[in-house]
């Protein structure tokens, strides 16, 4: 299947959606052709928005952000989630912040299909009185106070990995954050991937997503860029430098959009 | 400062935080300073120094430095890659981390941080920060932390305008009704000096001072009236080697 009819079939304007991938393996292409099918009213999970999530927010697709960490990583802000949550544009964005543990225990509680995850967590902090979907409790079996996440299902999980196999198996390695449980968690799963091979050689640390995992495979050469794939292709750290004056101001951004996305058909 | 010195005051901070690393601690490492501060102390007199990193790579060992919490010289390097459930429920929370390293853009008497907002209307800041990322539940279950930020009166204030990750609270016993099972900060180190928390307040005390700063520049750069110990040391001059080594890792991040 080509990533534009995944995209097309299996999210849709209001949906829920995890593009999840930790510094490694963000799912750009696929980020970049929900913007193309200028999808909208999207509900956005990610521990860290990154670049990709602040495309989306700059072009509209997003109504509310889940997230746990909001920054260009080693650079600094991201300006299109400031500027969508001090202006409300290029729309109004609602926000739900955690922490990266309280992230990770929400997917995996969607995961293991239970309505929340317990956690030692987000104690002494001011989230705990700003943050929806999470709740002190008591243990059944001491005195402890610990903290209970809500469950994370989205409606669809993104992720990028390196390779498939002929049956639509897929290999991943290196950092893999909190993908695998976004992957469970969700109710349908699109993955794009670098290529497709005749057999999986092993790598070291790597998981495989077998083929009733998912719903949707796409092949995506350089999916991830400027985010990297281990084994292809390097972080592309000077675009993460260059992000920085791109999305600084709303023109430069919507130039870039119409150059690099809307005139540019799926990588 | 004296225009005389042979380094400038970010390589002084980040020399003081690597020499606080010791061999064979297991550290939780942030990306920038405590990135730059901890590949230092491997190379230098802490060779076994067992970094953890929140995007899941285990006792590794960067060569050059990381402009992101996940880039591949940090996957490579690493003894294992593992997910973010084992990192943060496995290895964070039962308290298995020496040391955390944490950056702050605003800290009070306490050390409580802030990395959320600026301004006092949560749903109308006038600055957003990037927000928590793991630090909450690194300040929370190390066995201590060691905060890392430049002296500033923005920054060093009388109150925070949102507590990110607590320190010691209100004072003594706040951490342990919070139900928090490490030891807090056990220092805050600056591009001036080094404070330390008061055994009995928590209070956090100027104990150090780095070479051509002056007791009376640290308390200007401080919001609150700063505690200044008896007797203040002057940290020791940073070595040709250290200073190369730091220069050289700066310059890497870009390459």
């Amino acid at each position: 299947m080509s990533l534009a009819e995944a995209i097309s079939l299996h999210v849709q304007d209001g949906d829920t959606v995890a593009l999840e991938g930790f510094t490694h393996l963000i799912p750009f292409a696929a980020g970049q052709e929900i913007i193309r099918q200028k999808k909208k009213d999207l509900t956005a999970i990610r521990l860290t928005p990154d670049l990709i999530y602040d495309q989306m927010i700059g072009a509209g697709c997003i109504a509310k952000l889940i997230f746990s960490w909001g920054g260009n990583p080693g650079v600094g802000s991201l300006h299109r989630l400031r500027d969508a949550l001090s202006n409300s544009w290029p729309r109004a964005l609602e926000i739900e912040e955690h922490t990266h543990a309280g992230m990770t225990n929400r997917y995996v509680a969607g995961a293991s299909g239970l309505p929340f995850s317990v956690l030692r967590g987000y104690d002494g902090t001011d989230l705990l009185s700003n943050t929806e979907n999470i709740a002190q409790i008591k243990s059944p079996f001491g005195d402890e106070v610990l903290l209970a996440v809500a469950a994370l299902n989205p409606d669809v999980t993104i992720i990028h990995a390196q390779q498939a196999d002929r049956k639509n198996n897929v290999m991943s390695w290196g950092i893999l954050g909190s993908s695998k449980e976004a992957v469970f968690a969700a109710k349908k799963v699109i993955i794009t991937v670098e290529e497709i091979v005749d057999e999986f050689k092993p790598h070291h640390n790597s998981v495989i997503f077998p083929e009733k995992l998912i719903t949707a495979l796409a092949v995506s050469p350089r999916g991830a860029w400027p985010s990297y794939a281990s084994g292809y292709y390097e972080r592309d750290n000077e675009q993460y430098i260059a992000w920085d004056e791109v999305s600084k101001e709303r023109e430069s951004f919507n130039q870039w959009l119409e150059a690099e996305v809307f005139s540019k058909g799926e990588k | 400062m004296s225009s005389e010195l042979k380094w400038n005051s970010t390589e002084m901070m980040t020399i003081a935080a690597s020499r606080i690393l010791q061999n064979e601690m297991i550290c939780f490492v942030g990306i920038g300073i405590p990135s730059t501060a901890a590949i230092l102390a491997k190379s230098m007199h802490a060779p076994e120094l067992f970094l953890v990193y929140e995007s899941g790579t285990v006792n590794t060992n960067p060569q050059k430095l990381p402009l992101s919490i996940g880039d591949g010289e940090l996957a490579n390097r690493a003894l294992s890659v593992v997910g973010m459930p084992e990192i943060f429920n496995y290895w964070l929370q039962p308290g298995r981390i020496d040391m955390g390293f944490l950056g702050a853009a605003q800290i009070d008497k306490f050390a409580n941080i802030n990395t959320t907002i600026i301004g006092s209307d949560y749903k109308n800041p006038k600055v957003r920060l990037p927000g928590a990322g793991g630090a909450p539940e690194i300040s929370g279950a190390c066995k201590e932390v060691v905060v890392i930020l430049k002296h500033s009166p923005r920054a060093f204030v009388e109150k925070i305008d949102f507590i990110t990750s607590l320190g010691f609270g209100s004072g003594p016993g706040s951490r342990k009704a919070a139900g928090l099972i490490g030891g807090g900060p056990s220092a805050v180190i600056t591009d001036l000096g080094v404070l330390k928390p008061d055994p009995e307040s928590c209070e956090l005390t100027l104990v150090q001072i780095h070479p051509g700063v002056t007791v009376e520049e640290v308390k200007e750069n401080t919001s609150w009236d700063l505690k200044v110990a008896s007797s203040v040391t002057v940290t020791g001059e940073p070595t040709q080697v250290e200073l190369e080594k730091v220069r050289l890792l700066v310059a890497s991040s870009r390459n």
